[in-house]
């Protein structure tokens, strides 16, 4: 499989009255044909920004890509003019948001809403675009189509309403699919029914996915690969099993175990990770977990900017530290804890 | 000295001490502290230029019961609609329900007068979902913890009130010097134990939580929800902790109730819940909740529900769930199933609850319900 996706050194900054901002800062991945990407973090972790770069929609100012590349399928977007890129943003490249009702336009119909794309990018005309949009409806799963091309947004629920999303998402047969976050705004049993959809429209028409979401439960069933970001930083970098099973960066560690699980033991205290996510204007040289993890070392987390590094066969992490050293620490301070109880 | 101020001021050393007092020990017959009975809250529809009443009703809440015991934590779960956040706030009667009763340590607050309700008021706090709308921007948050004191005489003179709101702030969990400070000087984390340390400031018995971790990133929501846990064990505090995370829910609780369009389908002990659910409604909701964890991803198989909840304008005929039930039979959609015990308090609404193992099997011979909602095109 080739690569149709893939982000070198990208870095981005937002201009803010206290300071510039690394939303994102030095983010590089691959993503394959027909790959599912899960892209996990925190709120300000940078990964919304990561997806917005792809499509080229940082808004400038107070935005602006600094660095970096981003080839898709051969050719670098940030070289691209604005009229390259309309051509590729709705026809090979869609995106699906959280919020349904916020990205559908209120006052026109459904159906017009999904055939502005494929007259656009399609050259079908009104009959043929019509056609078109009703099988899309049906293929989302949304019952009656004909008759539900003529109705607006909120005569939707929230779950149909993402269901059209992905149906427009899906009109022009894209080659990669960004989803931010499209469950998050929904309940657990049509969360179900959305991932449930997404994936089986991935294996049928073949389509890359990138998934973006803070919930490790909804990438663990669905992506091939993930990303953890952490401050506008990759910090992990491995197949979803490997990084469930094997975590070798202690912020994945701690996020891990500070989930409470539906099938855990009654009885197992949760382990929060302590403090709070760093202030971004303030980062300097350093490990940007490093005041908030067991593991750091005084003098040289503090100092040091981990580099995102092989660990393990396709896994990659930033941390200085190997996963023996961390487990060896672990041992040392239990050993300590044991000597002071008398 | 109150009890209440002992238990705090010997904190977890007193641990023993407090359970004694407050918590029910197993030996001991559990004390019921909340009493719900047939509540039911229901929001009535205007219509017409003059927006007369129409006659009709959306029924939020429809006929629910329950008793919470002192010193427990009951989880309430549910989708959004399905009337949970409505029954917390008509327990605490900031809505005042259409019909039934509540009963707190005995006393039924439907009947209560306004008068009453805030004198009661004083041992019932609710913890909001919204850290971040739920705290006046204007006022220091010391000045925020202190005036519930100051209203319900608890201390007398600034310095007594001062100390207290220092007490509180420690025992959230917070700097005593952060009283000086305004809501936007903190993260999403703080504002919620900020919000937990105004409504402890009332020396309450019972804390409803309305989804209290929901707005919070996920390495804060264990900070919280840890705070929680050991905020019970030193205060002897009991729980109604509601959430639509099925997870969270049953980390924290000791029994769980589901409710589905304004009625509670199933109630039992938490670990009992996940392992042998007796409702379709809360089989399939349990299935549908991801596991982070890829190994049992693969594995697992998942009821995945047709269409969506039906509006609780016109609540389906028979039983709620049977529009949407794998299992549903015609008797289903004819009479409505009783909220029975199933067998040692596990608690059921459904006709077919003995079959349910056969759930499974079911859902897999029908089209559509497991794996994939629709065959593609």
């Amino acid at each position: 499989m080739t690569n149709l996706l893939e982000v070198r050194n990208l870095t981005v900054e937002f201009r803010l009255e206290k300071g510039v901002v690394r939303a994102v800062d030095d983010v590089s991945f691959t993503l394959k044909r027909g790959e599912t990407l899960g892209i996990v973090g925190e709120s300000g972790s940078g990964k919304s920004v990561t997806s917005l770069a792809v499509m080229r929609l940082i808004p400038n100012p107070p935005g602006r890509i600094a660095g970096g590349e981003i080839i898709f399928d051969g050719k670098n977007l940030l070289d691209a003019t604005e009229k390259e890129m309309r051509r590729i943003r709705g026809k090979r490249i869609a995106m699906i948001f959280q919020d349904p009702m916020s990205s559908l336009n209120p006052v026109l119909t459904i159906g017009r809403q999904i055939t502005e794309s494929l007259k656009l990018h399609m050259d079908m005309g009104g009959r043929a675009a019509e056609l078109r949009a009703t099988e899309l409806l049906d293929l989302v799963g949304i019952p009656s189509a004909k008759k539900r091309l003529k109705e607006f947004p909120h005569e939707f629920s929230g779950g149909m309403r993402q269901r059209v999303m992905i149906a427009m998402a899906l009109a022009c047969n894209p080659e990669l699919l960004i989803a931010d976050e499209p469950t998050t705004a929904l309940d657990v049993t049509i969360q179900a029914q959305i991932l449930e959809l997404i994936g089986q429209l991935q294996k049928e028409l073949g389509t890359a996915v990138i998934m973006i979401t803070h919930d490790l439960g909804v990438v663990a069933g669905m992506a091939d690969r993930l990303l953890v970001m952490y401050a506008g930083r990759v910090v992990e970098d491995a197949p979803t099993e490997p990084l469930f099973a094997d975590p070798r960066m202690p912020y994945t560690m701690g996020l891990l175990n500070s989930i409470p699980r539906l099938d855990e033991r009654k009885g197992a205290e949760l382990v929060p990770i302590p403090g709070l996510p760093p202030d971004l204007t303030r980062l300097g040289k350093e490990c940007p977990f490093h005041p908030r993890c067991r593991f750091a070392v005084k003098g040289v987390c503090d100092v040091t900017v981990p580099p995102l590094r092989q660990v393990a066969e396709e896994h990659k992490a930033a941390c200085l530290f190997n996963v023996d050293e961390l487990k060896a620490a672990d041992a040392n301070r239990s050993a300590a804890l044991m000597d002071l109880v008398p | 000295m109150t009890v209440y101020d002992r238990q705090l001021a010997n904190g977890a050393a007193t641990k023993e001490a407090t359970m004694n007092k407050t918590v029910p020990v197993a030996s001991d017959a559990p004390r019921p502290l909340v009493e719900v009975d047939d509540l039911k809250v229901h929001f009535p529809l205007r219509g017409g230029i003059l927006g007369r009443p129409t006659g009709e009703a959306i029924k939020a809440v429809d006929g629910v019961s329950f008793t919470i015991f002192e010193g427990e934590t009951l989880g309430l779960v549910g989708e959004s609609g399905c009337g949970k956040s409505t029954t917390g706030r008509a327990i605490l009667q900031l809505r005042r329900p259409t019909g039934g009763h509540v009963r707190f340590e005995g006393k039924d607050l439907v009947q209560a007068s306004d008068d009453e309700m805030r004198a009661m008021r004083r041992h019932m706090q609710l913890i909001y979902q919204d850290p971040y709308s739920s705290l006046n921007p204007r006022m220091s948050v010391g000045d925020m913890i202190a005036e519930p004191i100051r209203v319900h005489g608890l201390r007398v003179g600034s310095v007594a009130v001062k100390d207290r709101v220092q007490e509180l702030l420690e025992l959230v969990g917070l700097s005593p010097d952060f009283a000086e400070r305004f809501p936007h000087e903190f993260s999403g984390g703080q504002r919620q134990r900020v919000g937990i340390a105004r409504a402890l400031a009332m020396e309450p018995k019972f804390l409803v939580c309305d989804e209290p971790v929901s707005a919070l990133d996920v390495s804060i929501q264990a900070q919280v929800i840890n705070l929680m846990e050991r905020l019970q064990d030193r205060l002897g505090l009991t729980y109604l902790f509601i959430a639509h995370g099925l997870a969270v829910v049953k980390h924290i609780s000791d029994r769980i109730a589901v409710m589905y369009l304004g009625k509670v389908v199933e109630l039992a002990k938490a670990s009992e819940l996940y392992t042998s659910p007796k409702h379709p409604y809360t089989r399939s909701l349990l299935s549908a909740v991801p596991i982070p964890d890829p190994k049992v991803e693969k594995s697992r198989k998942r009821i995945i529900l047709q269409g969506d909840v039906p509006s609780p304008l016109n609540p389906p005929a028979g039983c709620r769930f049977h529009t949407r039930c794998p299992m549903a039979v015609p008797k289903c959609a004819a009479q409505e199933p009783p909220f029975v015990d199933t067998g040692s308090g596990h608690f059921a609404a459904c006709w077919r609850s003995d079959e349910i193992q056969q759930m499974d099997v079911i859902a897999e011979s029908k089209p559509n319900m497991l794996g994939g909602p629709h065959p593609i095109v």
